[in-house]
Order: C-alpha cells, then sequence, then structure tokens
C-alpha cells in the first residue's frame, strides 16, 4: 500500500439525521479528512443492498450507510 | 445586521476583537462581540452585542472612540486604531503624551484594580505608525473661503475637520511656529518638538494653508477677512497672557510670566534664567516653568500658597518636579518682590494657614501673623493663571463672558456674532487640549452646516447621553495592575531636554490593551465592515419604535432561572465546582462550551461523583428564596444525570438529593425508574451546607436525612437544581399592560380559559402562567394562538399574497442541458476552493451547457441573473454549487419555478457545509473534492424527471370525538374560527368528568364555568351535536377523511380532534372499597361536597391515601391530579369542621408550581401528612363502625394507626375506550393504553398520522386547565390544515413499476406509513397482482425500494439510476 493511501469512502446520510449532521459539522468548522462522498438519500432505509455492493465492485473502498 | 444578506459565514467573529462570555452558555466559555447565537441558531445570521457608550468615550470631551482602538491595538492594527483615533482628533501622538486623560478616572477597570492607561495606548499605537502613509480622502473641494485664527489644538482641529469635507481654509498664527500652548507652552521634554511637528504637517498635506506671524489686531480684523471673501471665521487664539502677580515689586529686572518663559524657551527666543528661582503658583505652568529652569541649572522653588492636595498641577507633574529636584514651599504666598538696583535679589513670602473651604472647595489660606521670611532668589516667574487677549476682537460685535472669554452657543459654539465660531482656552478659559480639540470638531460641522445653510441644530445636543448599561464586570475577571511606562531617571532627565516617558514596548502595550474591560461590548472598531463581502453589518443601525396595530397581543416571556449566588449555603459563585443546573446543562451539550465533555471548572478534570441537589430557591419561605415549585426541576435533574452517565461512563456515581420527586408528566415516571436501574442513588433529604473538602476543588455535602440524621458525602462536583422565576422586566411588562399576577408574579389564568390575562385581547403562554416543561409550554403556545386568533377569524387570510408561476416548458424527447452554477459564498467556498478552477471543470462535463460562478448565489440579484441565463441558454437541469440543499433548496427551485422548469429538476452540490467548511486547511484536496461533487450532482442531473405536482383538496369540516370539556372546548374553538364542526358524543349529555368537579386548584368553582361553555357550545350555529354516538368507521387521510357513526350517518371532514377522556380506576378488593360506604373515591367525595353531604360534617376524622393503582409497575403513571385535590378537598374539610383530624397519606407529594401553596397552606391548617413507601402501603380495616388505617412512618420509622370515619382513595386515571379507535385512525398506544404524540415536545397534540389531533385524558392524566389547553392547541393545529383551500404534498414518493412488480408484497410490510396496499386487477385476461401507493400517507423514505427483490417500486427523485449514477461519478467513473 502507498503511504498517502486514501481511501475513496461513499457514505449515503438520511436527509433528516445524518445528512443535517453533516452540515452541523461544517457550521462547527470540525474538520475531517477529505475522503468520503455523500450521497443524500431521504432514509438510509432507501439504500438497496445492491447499491452497496454495486458501489464495493465499483471501486469504493469502504461504503457508510448512516441514518 | 442585516439578516436578509448575512450568509453566517462567520468572517467577521474572526476579526472581532471583543472577547466577552458567552450568553447561550451561561458565561462558560467566551464569544465575540459579533456572534451566532448557537449553531443551530435560525436564521443563520450573526448579530452584534452593543450596549451604552463606554465612560472612556463619553469623559472624552473629543469623545475619541477609546475601547475601538484599544482593541485594535490589542490586535495588533495600530494603522486602524490611528485612523480611528483621527477621525476625532488630528494629533494622536501629542495627546497620547500630553492628554491629562479624564478618560482614565473614569475607566472602570479601577473596580478591579487600576484604571486602562488609555493614553499611553494612544502614544504607542501613534509612535508605530508614520502619519504621512495614510491616505488622504478623497473628496469633492467646496469653494467657501475660510479663516481659523490661532493655530493652538481648537484650529488645528477645526481646519483639520474642514478639510476632510473639502474645505481648504487657511489658518493665521500671530506667533512664528504653528501649534498654540502645544508648541509654545510645553517643552520638549514632555511633547518632542517632531513630533507635534509631523502631525501639524500632515493637517496642511490636506490642503490646509497656514500664515504665521500674522496676528488678529496687529495685522489683520475680522471684518477685513469678511471683505476679504472669507465666508466664516473660527477663533481659537487661546489663553497666552500672564496674571499679574500684584505686589510691589514685580516690575524689577528678572520678574518674568511663566507663559513668557515657557514661550521664549520653546521658540528658542532670547531667555535669562536665573540662578535660584522662585516660581509662584501650583498650576501646571508653574511645574513646567520649574522643571524646565531645573535644565537650566537653576535652583528652583516653588512657592504656593496652600497645601499640595490642593495643587491644580496633575500629581505625576509635582512628582517628576520633586524627583528632579525641584523645591515646594506649600502655605507661603509672595508678598513683596525685593530688588537692588531694579534687579531682583529676594521674594518676601509670608507663611499662610489654611482655613475652611471657599466656594472652589479648596481651604482658604489666612497669614499666619509675623511669620515672614525672606528667599533669596535671582528671579521671580509668576504663574498663577493665563487669560486671553481680546484686543483684537473689541468692536467686532462679540460678546465676552465675566471672565473674559468668548461667549458661545453651547452646541454649535456661534459668537453672537454671524459667521464667527470660537472654542479652545478662549472660549473655555485656560483649559486642556483635548477640549480645545472637542469644540474644534464641533465648529467645524457648525461651519459646515452654517455654509451649507442647512440647521444648525438637528440631531446635535451637547456631549453624549450617557445611559450606563455597561457590560457587567465579569466576577472572576483577575487583577492585573497597569503597565509602567518607563521613563529617563530623574538625575537625567533634570539635566536634558530629552523626552521623559519613553513609550510602552510592544509587550507591554498589547498586555495593557487586553486589560480592557470592553464596557460596550461591540467596540466599533469597524474591522467586521472590511471583511463581511455580504454588506451584511450596518453599525449605524438604531433602535426603533414602532407602532402595530394589532388585534391580539400573546405574551411569552419566558423566565430566568433563580440566581443562587446569595445562598451562601452551596456556595455557588465561590467554590469552582459548583454548578447550576443551567450551566450543567450547557456543559452537556455537544453545542456547548466544551463540546458535550463533562468537566470541572477548577482544573479541567471529568467528574467521577456527581450529586445534584433539587430545590435550590423553591419551596421555601426565606428571604430571597420562593414558596412555589418549579415543576420541571425534578425531571431535569434525572435527564441530566442519565446523560452525564452516557457521557462519563457508568461509573459515574450519581446521588440526588430531593424533597419530593416531582416526575408528573406523562412517562416521567418510567424515567425515574429507569434512572433508579441505572445506580442513582436518589436520597430523599434536605441538604445543610456544601464546603470545599481538601485543597483539590472536591466538596463535601452535609444533609440531614429523612430520618433526621446528620451525614457527609464527598463529591466532584454539584449541580444545583435551580428554579424558574419570572424576570423583573417582565413583570414591568405586566403591570405597563395592567394585567394582574399572583403574589409570585405568574399570570393567574382561569381554568376555562387557560391562555387568557385579566385584560381582553391579552393572552399569555408558557412559564409565565407558571412554572411548566417545554412540551406543554409548546402546547400552551399553540393554545394562545388559537385564543387570541379567536375575534380575528374574519381577517384571516386576508394579508396574504399568492406567488403566481409561468407555465413549465415541456421537455419531453428534450436531451438534458444542464447549467451550473458555483457559489463563492463570499470567501466561505471561494477562500479554500478553487472556485474559478470548478467552474472550468463542471464546462467540461457532458450535458453541461453553462457554468458561471456567483459571489453570493442565494442574494435576489443573482436568482433574477439565473433566470436570464437558463432562458438564454435554454437550460433544463439545474445544479446550484454552494451550501446545504435543506437550508436553500426551496430558495432555488422557486427560481427554477420562475423560469419556467419543474421545481424537481433541481440539485445541489453541498461544496460549502460539507467540504470547504471542514477541509479549511486543504485547498487542494477541497477543491478535488468540490468537483467530484459538482459531478455527482451533474450525474444525478441529467436523470431527472419532472414530477407533477400533487395536490388535495381540504374538506373544511372538523370531527371532534368526546363532548367532555376538553371535546367542548375544542369544538367551539373551531367553530368560533369558522369551521362546521361535528361534535359525537357517547352519551347523551355534554360535560364528561367536569360534571363531577367540585373546584379548580386555585378555589373557583367548576359548574358555572361548565355550564357557560356548554351553553355556548349547544347554542352554536357551527357545531351539529351527534349524541349517543361512537364512531366505528374510516376512510380517508387528512384533509378528506369519512367517518361512519353506529348511528348510521357518515360524516365527511378534514381533521380529527379525539377528546374521550378517561376513568378513575376502581380498587375493587382493596382498602375496603365498595365494602364499607365511607371509603370512596377523589370523584365521589367531590360530588359529596358539592352536595353539601351531611357526613362530611358528622366525621371526626378523615383520610386520604393518594397513588392508589398508579405509580405501580402495572401502571408506571403519575395521575398529576390527585395530591393537589386530595390536599384541596383537605382542606375544604378542616374548614367544614376545623376539630376534624384530616391525614394524607402519601409518597411524594406532587403539589407542583403555584400549588405548592395549597400544600403549605394545609400543613399551616394542622392537615396530618404521613409519607409511606410503595411496597409498605397501609393496611385498613374495619374497626368498631370506624375505619382503621395502620401505616408506617417513614420519618419516625414505627407503624402509626389512625381511626377515621370517612377514607378517599385517590386512584389512577385510566383510558376507557381508547384501543378501537387508536386501531381506526392508526394511532399507536403506549403501554398503558394513552394515545401517543406524534413528538412529546415538538408536537405534543398531534397523532403520527396527519390530521389527527388529541386532548384530555385519553392522552394522559392531566388537571382539567390543561386539558382544555390541549383542546385549544388542538383547534390550532387542526386550523393550519382547515385554513387552507387545498395541500401541495411532496412529490419525492414511492412509484410501483407495474410491469416489474409481481404482487409479492414485501413492501406492504416494510412501509412504516402504512402508505402501500396489494391490489388486483385482471390484466389481458389474467388477474396481475400489484401495489398501490397512498400519495398522502407516502412520506418517501423509500423502505420499499430497498425491500423490492424485482425493482418493481421507487422514490422519485431517488431512483436506483440516480443514485447508481451518484456513486459512479463519486468514484470517476463518469
Amino acid at each position: 500500500m502507498e503511504d498517502q493511501y486514501e481511501p475513496r469512502i461513499i457514505a449515503f446520510c438520511c436527509n433528516w439525521c445524518s445528512y443535517a449532521g453533516a452540515d452541523l459539522a461544517g457550521v462547527s468548522r470540525i474538520q475531517y479528512p477529505p475522503s468520503a462522498r455523500i450521497i443524500r438519500v431521504m432514509c438510509s432505509g432507501m439504500v438497496h443492498p445492491n447499491l452497496v455492493i454495486d458501489a464495493l465492485t465499483k471501486g469504493a473502498d469502504g461504503v457508510l450507510v448512516c441514518g | 445586521m442585516d439578516l436578509e444578506k448575512c450568509t453566517g459565514c462567520g468572517e467577521c467573529a474572526k476579526v472581532c476583537p471583543v472577547n466577552v462570555s458567552n450568553y447561550f452558555n451561561v458565561g462558560l466559555d467566551k464569544a465575540q462581540a459579533v456572534f451566532r447565537p448557537y449553531s443551530q441558531a435560525i436564521p443563520s445570521a450573526y448579530a452584534i452585542t452593543k450596549l451604552d457608550k463606554a465612560p472612556c468615550t463619553i469623559t472624552c470631551p473629543a469623545h475619541i472612540n477609546v475601547q475601538g482602538y484599544i482593541q485594535l491595538i490589542k490586535s495588533g492594527k495600530n494603522a486602524d486604531a490611528v485612523k480611528l483615533i483621527m477621525e476625532r482628533v488630528p494629533l494622536p501622538g501629542t495627546l497620547g503624551r500630553i492628554c491629562p486623560h479624564p478618560c482614565e478616572e473614569k475607566c472602570r477597570r479601577q473596580e478591579v484594580d487600576e484604571p486602562l492607561a488609555i493614553s499611553g495606548l494612544k502614544r504607542f499605537a501613534a509612535d508605530q505608525v508614520n502619519i504621512e502613509d495614510l491616505p488622504v480622502p478623497l473628496v469633492a473641494l467646496r469653494e467657501e473661503k475660510i479663516a481659523i485664527i490661532g493655530s493652538g489644538p481648537a484650529g488645528l482641529t477645526c481646519a483639520y475637520h474642514l478639510a476632510q469635507r473639502g474645505y481648504r481654509p487657511t489658518i493665521f498664527e500671530a506667533l512664528e511656529k504653528p501649534g498654540g500652548m502645544l508648541r509654545v507652552g510645553i517643552p520638549e521634554y514632555r511633547l518632542p518638538r517632531e513630533v507635534l511637528a509631523k502631525e501639524i504637517d500632515n493637517i496642511l498635506r490636506l490642503g490646509v494653508e497656514l500664515k504665521t506671524n500674522t496676528a488678529l489686531g496687529r495685522d489683520f480684523t475680522l471684518d477685513g477677512l469678511f471683505n476679504q471673501g472669507y465666508k466664516a471665521i473660527f477663533l481659537g487664539i487661546g489663553c497666552h497672557q500672564g496674571r499679574a502677580l500684584g505686589i510691589p515689586g514685580e516690575d524689577a529686572e528678572g520678574v518674568m510670566q511663566g507663559v513668557e518663559f515657557l514661550r521664549r524657551h520653546n521658540l528658542g527666543q532670547n531667555l535669562q534664567v536665573g540662578k535660584k528661582i522662585a516660581v509662584i503658583g501650583g498650576g501646571n505652568v508653574a511645574l513646567d516653568v520649574a522643571c524646565a529652569a531645573r535644565r537650566y541649572g537653576a535652583t528652583v522653588t516653588i512657592v504656593y500658597r496652600r497645601s499640595r492636595e490642593e495643587m491644580p498641577a496633575h500629581a505625576w507633574e509635582i512628582d517628576q518636579g520633586l524627583c528632579e529636584g525641584v523645591k515646594i514651599l506649600y502655605q507661603v504666598a509672595p508678598l513683596e518682590v525685593f530688588n537692588d538696583g531694579g534687579r531682583v535679589t529676594g521674594l518676601l513670602c509670608q507663611q499662610m494657614d489654611l482655613a475652611e473651604r471657599d466656594s472652589s472647595g479648596r481651604r482658604r489660606p489666612i497669614p499666619i501673623a509675623g511669620a515672614e521670611f525672606e528667599l533669596p532668589v535671582d528671579m521671580v516667574v509668576a504663574a498663577i493663571g493665563q487669560e486671553a487677549s481680546l484686543d483684537g476682537l473689541k468692536d467686532a460685535g462679540i460678546t465676552f463672558s465675566r471672565l473674559g472669554t468668548i461667549e458661545t452657543d453651547e452646541v454649535t459654539y456661534a459668537t453672537s456674532s454671524p459667521g464667527v465660531f470660537a472654542g479652545g482656552d478662549a472660549h473655555t478659559g485656560p483649559w486642556i487640549a483635548i477640549e480645545a480639540m472637542g469644540g474644534g470638531i464641533e465648529a467645524a460641522e457648525s461651519i459646515d452646516r452654517y455654509l451649507r445653510g442647512v440647521d444648525m441644530y438637528e440631531g446635535r445636543v451637547r456631549g453624549i447621553a450617557a445611559r450606563q448599561r455597561w457590560r457587567e464586570i465579569p466576577k472572576d475577571e483577575e487583577g492585573r495592575p497597569r503597565e509602567i511606562m518607563p521613563t529617563l531617571p530623574p538625575e537625567i532627565s533634570s539635566i536634558c531636554f530629552s523626552e521623559i516617558a519613553q513609550g510602552y514596548s510592544e509587550t507591554q502595550a498589547l498586555s495593557e490593551a487586553s486589560r480592557c474591560l470592553n464596557c460596550e461590548v461591540c467596540s466599533e472598531c469597524m474591522q467586521c465592515l472590511d471583511v463581511c463581502q455580504a454588506g451584511a453589518i450596518d453599525h449605524g443601525q438604531k433602535e426603533e419604535k414602532l407602532t402595530l396595530n394589532v388585534g391580539s397581543v400573546v405574551l411569552a416571556p419566558g423566565f430566568q432561572t433563580f440566581d443562587p449566588s446569595h445562598l451562601t449555603a452551596y456556595g455557588y459563585g465561590k467554590y469552582p465546582n459548583v454548578f447550576t443546573s443551567l450551566e450543567f446543562e450547557r456543559i452537556l451539550s455537544p453545542g456547548g462550551p466544551f463540546h458535550g465533555h463533562v468537566q470541572r471548572r477548577s482544573d479541567g478534570k471529568e467528574p467521577k461523583k456527581i450529586g445534584w441537589i433539587h430545590c435550590v430557591g423553591m419551596r421555601s419561605h426565606r428571604e430571597g428564596e420562593h414558596p412555589y415549585c418549579s415543576n420541571f426541576c425534578c425531571m431535569a435533574a434525572l435527564k441530566q444525570a442519565i446523560v452525564a452517565r452516557e457521557h462519563i461512563g457508568p461509573d459515574l456515581d450519581m446521588a440526588l438529593f430531593f424533597i419530593d420527586l416531582r416526575t408528573p408528566r406523562k412517562d416521567f415516571e418510567k424515567y425515574c425508574v429507569k434512572i433508579k436501574d441505572q445506580g442513582a442513588r436518589l436520597i430523599r433529604s434536605r441538604v445543610h451546607t456544601v464546603v470545599p473538602k481538601g485543597s483539590n476543588g472536591d466538596l463535601e455535602v452535609r444533609y440531614i436525612s429523612e430520618t433526621g440524621e446528620v451525614r457527609d458525602e464527598i463529591f466532584d462536583a454539584v449541580v444545583l437544581s435551580v428554579g424558574m422565576v419570572v424576570p423583573p422586566d417582565v413583570v414591568e411588562l405586566a403591570e405597563r399592560l395592567e394585567i394582574p399576577l399572583s403574589p409570585n408574579n405568574f399570570v393567574e389564568a382561569s381554568c376555562f380559559e387557560p391562555t387568557s390575562t385579566f385584560r381582553e385581547g391579552i393572552f399569555s403562554c408558557g412559564a409565565f402562567n407558571g412554572p411548566k416543561d417545554i412540551p406543554q409550554s409548546v402546547m400552551e403556545g399553540s393554545a394562545a394562538a388559537a385564543a387570541a386568533t379567536r375575534a380575528l377569524a374574519a381577517a384571516r387570510g386576508t394579508m396574504l399574497k399568492e406567488k403566481v408561476f409561468p407555465p413549465e416548458k415541456d421537455l419531453t424527447d428534450v436531451p438534458p442541458r444542464v447549467g451550473v452554477f458555483v457559489c463563492n459564498c463570499g470567501l466561505n467556498i471561494g477562500g479554500v476552493a478553487d472556485v474559478p478552477a470548478i467552474v472550468e471543470y463542471a464546462q467540461g462535463i457532458g450535458d453541461v451547457a453553462y457554468s458561471q460562478a456567483n459571489l453570493f448565489t442565494c442574494s435576489q440579484d443573482a436568482q433574477a441573473q439565473m433566470v436570464e441565463m437558463i432562458k438564454q441558454h435554454d437550460l433544463n437541469r439545474v445544479v446550484v454549487a454552494a451550501c446545504s440543499p435543506s437550508t436553500h433548496a426551496p430558495i432555488f427551485q422557486d427560481m427554477l419555478r420562475g423560469a419556467g422548469l419543474n421545481k424537481y429538476l433541481f440539485e445541489m452540490a453541498n461544496i460549502r457545509n460539507q467540504c470547504t467548511w471542514v477541509h479549511q486547511n486543504e485547498p487542494m484536496l477541497a477543491t478535488e473534492k468540490c468537483k467530484d461533487l459538482v459531478n455527482m450532482a451533474v450525474a444525478k442531473a441529467r436523470l431527472l424527471t419532472p414530477l407533477e405536482y400533487i395536490i388535495v383538496d381540504v374538506n373544511r369540516k372538523a370531527l371532534v370525538i368526546g363532548g367532555g370539556a376538553a371535546g367542548s372546548t375544542a369544538a367551539l374553538g373551531l367553530a368560533d374560527q369558522g369551521y362546521e364542526v361535528h361534535l359525537v358524543e357517547r352519551k347523551d349529555r355534554l360535560g364528561g368528568n367536569a360534571l363531577k368537579l367540585h373546584t379548580t386548584w386555585r378555589g373557583g368553582l367548576v359548574k358555572p364555568r361548565l355550564d357557560a361553555l356548554l351553553r355556548k357550545v349547544l347554542n352554536h350555529e357551527k357545531i351539529i351535536i351527534h349524541y349517543n354516538a361512537i364512531v366505528d368507521g374510516v376512510t380517508g387521510v387528512v384533509g378528506n377523511f369519512t367517518s361512519k357513526l353506529t348511528t348510521g350517518e357518515e360524516i365527511n371532514h378534514g381533521i380529527v380532534v379525539i377528546a374521550i377522556g378517561g376513568e378513575p380506576y376502581r380498587p375493587e378488593g382493596e382498602y375496603l372499597y365498595k365494602q364499607n360506604p365511607n371509603v370512596l373515591l377523589s370523584l365521589d367525595l367531590d360530588k359529596k361536597i358539592l352536595e353539601k353531604s351531611e357526613r362530611l360534617k358528622t366525621a371526626q376524622a378523615a383520610a386520604f391515601i393518594q397513588c392508589v393503582g398508579s405509580r405501580s409497575p402495572e401502571r408506571p403513571y403519575c395521575n398529576k391530579v390527585c395530591c393537589s385535590h386530595s390536599v384541596e378537598n383537605a382542606i375544604k374539610l378542616k374548614v367544614l369542621n376545623p376539630e376534624m383530624d384530616v391525614y394524607v397519606l402519601y409518597r411524594d407529594m406532587r403539589t407542583y408550581g403555584e400549588r405548592e401553596l395549597l400544600y403549605q397552606r394545609a400543613r399551616e391548617m394542622g392537615i396530618v401528612f404521613i409519607r409511606f413507601r410503595r411496597l409498605d402501603p397501609p393496611l385498613v380495616e374495619e374497626d368498631g363502625g370506624r375505619i382503621k388505617i395502620t401505616v408506617k412512618d417513614q420519618v419516625l420509622e414505627r407503624p402509626v394507626s389512625l381511626h377515621v370515619d370517612l377514607l378517599t382513595l385517590a386512584t389512577a386515571i385510566i383510558p376507557h375506550h381508547n384501543a378501537p379507535l387508536a386501531e381506526l385512525y392508526k394511532i399507536p398506544l403506549n403501554a398503558e393504553g394513552f394515545f401517543t404524540e406524534a413528538h412529546a415536545k415538538i408536537k405534543p397534540v398531534e397523532a403520527s398520522t396527519e390530521g389527527i389531533f388529541m386532548a384530555g385524558l385519553c392522552h394522559y392524566p392531566k388537571p382539567m386547565q390543561e386539558s382544555v389547553a390541549e383542546a385549544l392547541a388542538c383547534a390550532s393545529r387542526a386550523n393550519t390544515i382547515l385554513s387552507r383551500d387545498f395541500l401541495q404534498l411532496e412529490s419525492i414518493i414511492s412509484n410501483p413499476v407495474d410491469e416489474n412488480c409481481d404482487g409479492c408484497a414485501f413492501c406492504v410490510d416494510a412501509c412504516p406509513f402504512a402508505a402501500i396496499t396489494l391490489i388486483e386487477y385482471m390484466k389481458e385476461g389474467q388477474v396481475k397482482k400489484t401495489v398501490e401507493v397512498n400519495p398522502i400517507q407516502c412520506k418517501g423514505c423509500g423502505s420499499c425500494m430497498a425491500t423490492c427483490p424485482k425493482q418493481g417500486i421507487y422514490v422519485a427523485g431517488f431512483t436506483p439510476a440516480q443514485l447508481s449514477a451518484q456513486v459512479e461519478a463519486a468514484l470517476g467513473l463518469i
């Protein structure tokens, strides 16, 4: 593994809680690594298992379903 | 702050130098003067705290913004500090050296230690800045010629301000050098010549002309100036003429005036300085002469007729003189100057005594007979005062005062001669430079107004209105004496003319500046203006008085917590680890001062053992405390203990010291049980004192247990559960509005109008109506809205304006053309990420037809411009890369509709909150992430399709189920709003449980008020009553329900209010209930009281047993009503027959709020209260015709036997008939069978199914007043639906795909909103199963989509294809 390894993480965040939480982290200027890409969903319950598998097969190093 | 413009970016707070305690975190941490109240605050904008002008600025005669420049110096911005000073005065370096700083005398820092060294700091800033580098303001030139006579501080300041207004004034100076007394009266060791010269040059640089050696009277006259075309004249001629001594011999050679001595010295003119000099006088001139003469090598003696105490010279000047070897003879007056051949040889002096004080407040010198002596001197300098030389002003039409000064208007500085103004010493008499400058400023303003022909007085007053609303000095402000400015040692300073004071070093200046207490909070240093790109800050905003014409007023002024500082027993404010519950609440909050980490104030360590002390300041008759109970605090303490344990860990030792545990609200009792399971120790006790233990900050709590033992326990921290108090300003408000308050300052509302004050049209709610928690306050807020709008129903909606959008474009078969708008958000995005690079990148993404950057995309002008771009580039999908869709999507969606696009053709890339704000230190990576987020948004946007707006009509009728007090109130509330109401009652009459109640807890009779309510309901033309009816069938959803009644009727309605009441638990087989006729339930006793039953009068003893069937494992809830009800009835019995023995057997006495006073009164009347434990209940037996009760008294710890004739059981209130309605309307029930609200705090009367509301006992047990308030709240909430013609629903909902759906119905079970139904229909001759979605019930959560194995259902706007495209874009695959 390279020294500068940066994982690519796909995060599915619920519009009502975790997405709002990520917004609040911004308002509070909490710094974290820029390796996650957040996809807004209306509920973490809408994330089909296929979507997760799909993301991993296509090259995501991790998938976070947050809700 | 302009809230429309502020984007909440926070750049202002970064530069604000003022650091004050953070109000929101109750002073536990610091915030800037410009601040965002808290992170989730709405609107997401900043605010500025401004109090009254600081005492320094008020005191300064030139009103320099002292706090402002001190803060700038503190921030290292010396040039800005100098600019701020020079907004008022042109000579910062000069003033910083010679100003006697009256401001420092008023500095509030001296309440802590010593005043701030304001003058020294001013000098520091001026010394750091080359004044020539400051920019010259660009102003339009003005033609009018102005003459300034005199180049002293007054004349220079006047000229400076006129020059800044575009005038080009000419200064006429009689002497050869400009500067007036600054130049010729002050020696260079106090004010170096080059400092003054440079600052005067700077004034000339602005376009001021200077003519020296041109004296008024000698070289020109005022008339002459007017004839030469000068339009206005300022007289700043100063006081340069010394007063004569008036003693024999003063004509001798060697006698000189002090001002002349200094003038000759300062101008380098011929000056014969003697060897032995007597200086007569005690002012600054005397000291300056003395010190200057020392430098010429003379022996100097000051002769002064009073004592040092009376000397007018500044103390520091006297000290300096003494250090340099000047001798001072106090209480000595000159009598005669001796001479020899005309040359001074000596001074005959007279020793003086001091008698009583004269009119100047100084002691009057009187000669001591015979005490005369001669001082051998060769020079005598007189320095006993100066006056203006007014010779040149005679016959100029100018009036003079009795003291020989020029008289002016006190505001405008205009003299009696038109066009002539005056200021400085010639106007005030000899005084300080800063006063002269103040005069110069005002005169310049007047001259400008005079020449422009505008009102000289408008908006001007003398001085600043000296209100004193200043920042409180923090109690913990550490004493820190002022920095001592280095000076030349006297042995050196007295032999040379080098500057004595050396000025502060940078370290000293920064340290000194940080001592400022920021009295005004905002220092108006204006730094925020420079960084606010949105232009949202306006320091000129003023308090405005508005007059609003309204039909009703609702008062919701809230409360403040009790301040326990004066209660010495608890040591709050003295011991750092004693907190108030409000402080602790903030400490527990993730948005609090320590980000949710619990820590002690003394050492920042996490406490492992915390004690909570309940009822601090409450339930007490002591002075400074309150007799009532605050209702919410027991529960708040329990909650804090549980949350603290979540933060600190399961090992946290929690002890709660309480008197009665009062958790009467729905589900609170369960919480109480839960915390015991978590190991909290609930200690029934009275706390005696809290004292420090050891030196590490630990605290010892001494308390008295229930059984009277004194115990001690040591804690890491102690939290005081402080109660609610009505703030004094709210009491004042009530007085102004003539609203009577209870002795504890709460509104005494009636039971049937719980939110009405005694003044018609004024309503109140929340803690002002009595202490209460959040759910009840929120509920009461809605209730007050219902009550307040009742009379205004006709005006509803008359001020609304409807928004009209153009028709939407048809996009069938039109390929996507995406527009990308990237926001800079001022510096919030653009300051971190490379916005132009993102715009360029976006242009390269497929289907992107247009891309641009905006400074603020959400601004009005940007919106308009985007509509243009959409039209111009024929865009049909829009991506905004900016902040969060949660806050801003609706704004942009409206913009899309305005451009003729469907609002669902929009997507946001959250590049601020989720990128630049959280990767502030990684601009490169942040830019890359922004690009990815834009790519993801475009990937989704190109797959977006227009969605149909779902609109349903609203049936504007209401159904109210239950005709008790709550149901009737709700029905009346809705009918008064103009809606048709169907009131369904199971029985054949209205009134419910209320029919059985005698009085309310405040003692008001229920019956007449209930009758009045029911009469209104019965006679209301909009209310249709269905008696003997039960709802037994329901279809439809919010806006369009159809309910069937057992009477066969069908009612169509838009909403439903359920208020079907409850009933008392009947404890068959317990406590002789139904076995002995003298054992009653509470309501039975009410009935007996109502009937004035004989049995009540004959009974010798009566008892009440509380919590029968409640607060038990089967019914883990409290009734909330019975303690007050029983105590109230106990009092009634005692009043009826004072000889009767009355006992109340209870577990916790829950007379919350002002009901506590009932409990107090009952005890005073001799009613006996005996506490028992749940597991050790009273034993009730029949004994010779009486009832024998045996109970273990918890205080005595032994059984007690009572014989009574009457026993009342306060039994649980249980729901009745809730279950069938729960089934029909799909409302969840809690374990005890009560209806569950959508959210305990924010939706207290709404069911989770929209359009259904609940009030009264069917929701949870409560007193009638609260049931009635809930009923009003239901009416208010229902009105938000019924007042609309239609409901527009969210289109992001599930859509079945018939060809993929095989009817497996997995989704039906997965749907949390019961929105999906399985249906069958005939397709191509076969039965086809599929699902159908109810668009009103579906919330778009997509649980169905994730459950479906065959892609048979999807959520519009979040289709699998769209989500998948976002994933691919995120991974860089598209």
